[in-house]
């Protein structure tokens, strides 16, 4: 064994780099800054480009523009730096652009505390976008996931061509860690599907399928992008046939694939009532306490979600089936219980959030589900 | 040459709209260079002038208001052989106005076109940062509140290398395109033009009109001599081809045995200046040398030089699941500023945490086993006093020992930077 001392925002870099990014673009801010200080170190001399953008607009352009002229693009920011992003990643889900942005959060609302972390744009990263589509959101517990689920979130936005999030929060991003690098199971990397077809449409989708094939700008075949509501030829459509399919296409395609990418740990008793759901670093308290709890003979289950968006349904209500209460548990104000409550309309669920800039402790997770 | 329009979707225009000229012009400027479709990518904006995409048979890039520079400079990073055309118009040079700004300074090989016609034709005429403040236009009396704006003049102080205005009349037209093509660097023509649908209905502008208020101005005929330089992508590649590749981080060896037979939670109380973080990261790399899991949380303020500086670190032979300290093993507490910020762990401390004190700093009451030391009579300057705490751990083998310690300042310092500590650490005495 041999181990590493790193960030978990360094992870992220090293992630988007064995995943074969090649662009990076984003603008300072504190908890997601080191993201970019990495890659400035290690993406230019490998033939990567990373840029400093004059704000989080224009980096969320210039990755736009690279992404579609071929390269698996990132940027990261905070809560602040989404706001901005937000007319951009609208543009990113409408036309399809892969693009993996990872949201370092801290505590909100607006420029908040800049060191502090909180999980308080976990609704943000769904909603934040006009037209109301899917996107994905995946959520690291510890510095390994740092990695993995960058991998993951690369593979996702190539497959599905799409908006990928990476949920950190400042407690992981910031907080150093010891990782065996080597011994990280990482998964098989998937580059978007180049199209072989002779009379390329940018957005035409083959039967079965649901994810037009890529071509870059600027390759042999002329390629057409459009911020605007297309036909698969990529030029602007007025028919509601047409747009409505687009439409339903844009959702279906990530909801109905949900369950090959509900990424998560669970931990689920027979004999027990209750079941924890939480995600992120609150994963890591919960774990501290079911484990006491097991060894006292009053056993917990416990369902970390890291796929977070779209809702992994089927997920949840499998490892909810025998609970009777659930617990969920949130560095915000209650965010994702909505959806929780939502799939379980037969169970108690009840919420302990903290957004105090302080992590939620094992002993207030035992003593919200002691009181009850 | 070939013409590069596609026939199937000519321009759809207002009748008299100088856009048109302007599309015909391009597409002759780009037939001129032999150009084919595959060679270019027409980056366009929104607005009126947001069309002119789709009237090209190039390759083609529609986004938001104000922006387009912005996919440009993506896709001329990725592409660097394709040539780059910005279509924007004067609604889009304000909005967008931090982007121009930037493309300017930065120099990227692309051909901004602005299609300037002095109002927001799509939205129904209001006024743009370009408006004049006599004009009538669809945003009441507002316009004549403020100046316009003369974008050469901006993009030539902003260090454009290539500004050049002129009339979507002027029948050098294609010529002035095909020269700012060719340019080699961030070339803008400022393009004047009648806006028949809106401008014009309430608005006395010709092609004469705008020859006399270009000539009364200053001349912008190409290449700014003041801004010439390397062009930004051929000095990015240059400058990063001779950068050395970075390995991934290497691990470290499990070498030594760990003192404690279970989680160890230390916290580093001190101020800026008292390499309270690097005391950490030595900490934990030692922790490493024994083949331990840790994790390692800084706090300190924004303006880095001042204030509180908190480490804070667990080693644990076991996966590190909360990593939140609840009940530190050691406190290490050399400064005030840190100790007040972490006040409220002490009442819970019982004899089995250790806490190494400064002489001089106050701490809360606790019943934990205090270890009082007088630094400054020893000697001690006060960026060492972490690193003479984690070699009293060491030497009572509390959370590391003296292998595990010396190990880490191998790791963690070279030369006489490493020299020093070992001698520091060398010489405590408990
Ligand atoms: S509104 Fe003005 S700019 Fe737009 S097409 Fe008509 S004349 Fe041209």
């Amino acid at each position: 064994m041999s181990l590493s001392l790193l960030e978990g925002n360094e992870a992220v870099a090293w992630g988007a780099m064995t995943s074969g990014c090649r662009f990076f673009a984003g603008y300072p801010i504190t908890p997601a800054t080191t993201i970019f200080n990495t890659l400035l170190r290690i993406m230019p001399p490998a033939g990567g480009i990373c840029l400093q953008g004059e704000d989080e607009i224009a980096s969320m352009g210039y990755c736009l523009g690279a992404s579609m002229a071929g390269l698996k693009s990132m940027t990261a920011t905070s809560g602040p730096g989404i706001s901005l992003y937000s007319e951009q990643i609208s543009f990113a889900i409408g036309s399809e652009i892969p693009l993996v942005i990872v949201n370092v959060q801290r505590l909100g609302p607006s420029t908040g505390s800049a060191t502090r972390g909180a999980d308080g744009d976990i609704n943000f990263m769904r909603w934040g976008n006009s037209g109301g589509l899917p996107v994905i959101v995946l959520a690291p517990v510890d510095i390994k996931d740092c990695f993995v689920l960058t991998m993951h979130a690369f593979n996702l936005a190539e497959e599905f061509r799409c908006p990928v999030f990476l949920a950190s929060n400042k407690e992981i991003a910031m907080t150093k860690e010891s990782i065996d690098l080597d011994a990280v199971e990482k998964p098989r990397i998937i580059d978007r599907i180049q199209s072989k077809e002779e009379n390329f449409l940018p957005f035409a989708v083959k039967e079965g399928s649901m994810i037009p094939e890529f071509l870059p700008i600027g390759g042999k075949t002329l390629v057409r992008q459009t911020s605007s509501t297309h036909g698969a030829d990529g030029y602007i459509t007025t028919d509601p046939g047409i747009i409505s399919r687009f439409q339903n296409r844009l959702k279906n395609k990530l909801e109905s694939a949900i369950d090959s990418f509900s990424f998560h740990a669970s931990f689920i008793e027979e004999n027990a009532e209750t079941l924890i759901i939480t995600y992120g670093v609150t994963g890591r308290a919960a774990k501290v306490v079911i484990d006491e709890q097991k060894k006292a003979g009053k056993p917990l289950s416990l369902l970390i979600l890291k796929t977070l968006w779209p809702v992994p349904e089927n997920l949840i209500r499998d490892k909810a089936k025998n609970a009777k209460n659930v617990f969920v548990f949130e560095m915000n104000m209650g965010q994702y219980v909505c959806e929780i409550e939502r799939i379980l309309p037969d169970k108690k669920v009840k919420f302990f959030g903290r957004m105090d800039g302080r992590l939620i402790t094992p002993r207030q997770i035992m003593e919200a589900i002691s009181n009850e | 040459m070939n013409s590069l329009l596609n026939t199937g979707r000519p321009p759809v225009f207002c009748p008299g709209c100088s856009h048109e000229r302007i599309t015909k012009a391009l597409d002759k400027a780009l037939s001129n260079m032999g150009l084919s479709g595959e060679n270019v990518v027409i980056v366009s904006d929104i607005g009126c002038s947001g069309l002119f995409d789709t009237f090209f048979n190039t390759h083609a890039f529609h986004g938001i208001h104000g922006r387009a520079l912005t996919y440009a400079a993506g896709i001329k990073m990725a592409k660097p052989d394709l040539n780059v055309i910005v279509t924007m118009g004067d609604g889009g040079l304000g909005i967008g106005g931090a982007h121009l700004l930037a493309a300017c300074r930065r120099n990227l090989n692309l051909t901004l076109l602005i299609l300037n016609n002095f109002n927001f034709g799509m939205t129904g005429g209001q006024f743009s940062v370009t408006t004049p403040p006599e004009a009538q236009v669809g945003s009441g009396f507002l316009n004549r509140l403020e100046k316009p704006l003369d974008v050469c003049d901006i993009a030539r102080s902003a260090g454009a290398p290539y500004v050049a205005r002129c009339s979507s009349y002027s029948g050098d037209l294609p010529d002035e395109i095909e020269k700012a093509v060719r340019f080699d660097g961030f070339s803008i023509i400022d393009i004047w033009g009648i806006c028949p649908g809106r401008y014009t209905k309430r608005n006395k502008l010709t092609p004469q009109i705008i020859d006399e208020s270009l000539a009364g101005l200053s001349s912008c005929s190409g290449i700014v001599e003041e801004n010439k330089r390397i062009e930004y992508g051929h000095n990015y590649r240059e400058i990063s081809s001779k950068l050395k590749k970075v390995a991934p981080p290497g691990g470290i060896r499990a070498e030594f045995i760990f003192p404690e037979s279970d989680r160890q939670e230390v916290m580093i109380l001190g101020s800026a200046g008292q390499r309270i973080i690097t005391s950490g990261d030595i900490l934990c790399i030692a922790g490493i040398t024994a083949g331990l899991n840790v994790t390692q949380k800084n706090d300190y303020n924004i303006t880095v030089l001042r204030g509180p500086s908190i480490s804070e670190i667990i080693l644990s032979p076991d996966d590190i699941g909360y990593s939140g300290i609840e009940k530190p093993s050691v406190i290490i507490a050399l400064a005030q500023e840190g100790v007040d910020r972490r006040r409220y762990v002490f009442s819970d401390l019982d004899e089995s945490t250790l806490i190494i004190k400064a002489a001089g700093v106050d701490i809360p009451e606790s019943r934990a086993t205090m270890l009082n030391v007088d630094f400054k009579t020893r000697g001690i300057k006060s960026q060492d006093w972490a690193l003479v705490s984690l070699a009293i751990l060491a030497k009572i083998k509390k959370v590391i020992n003296v292998d595990m310690l010396n190990a880490s300042l191998k790791l963690v310092f070279r030369e006489t930077v490493l020299e020093s500590a070992l001698e520091l650490v060398k010489r405590v005495e408990i």
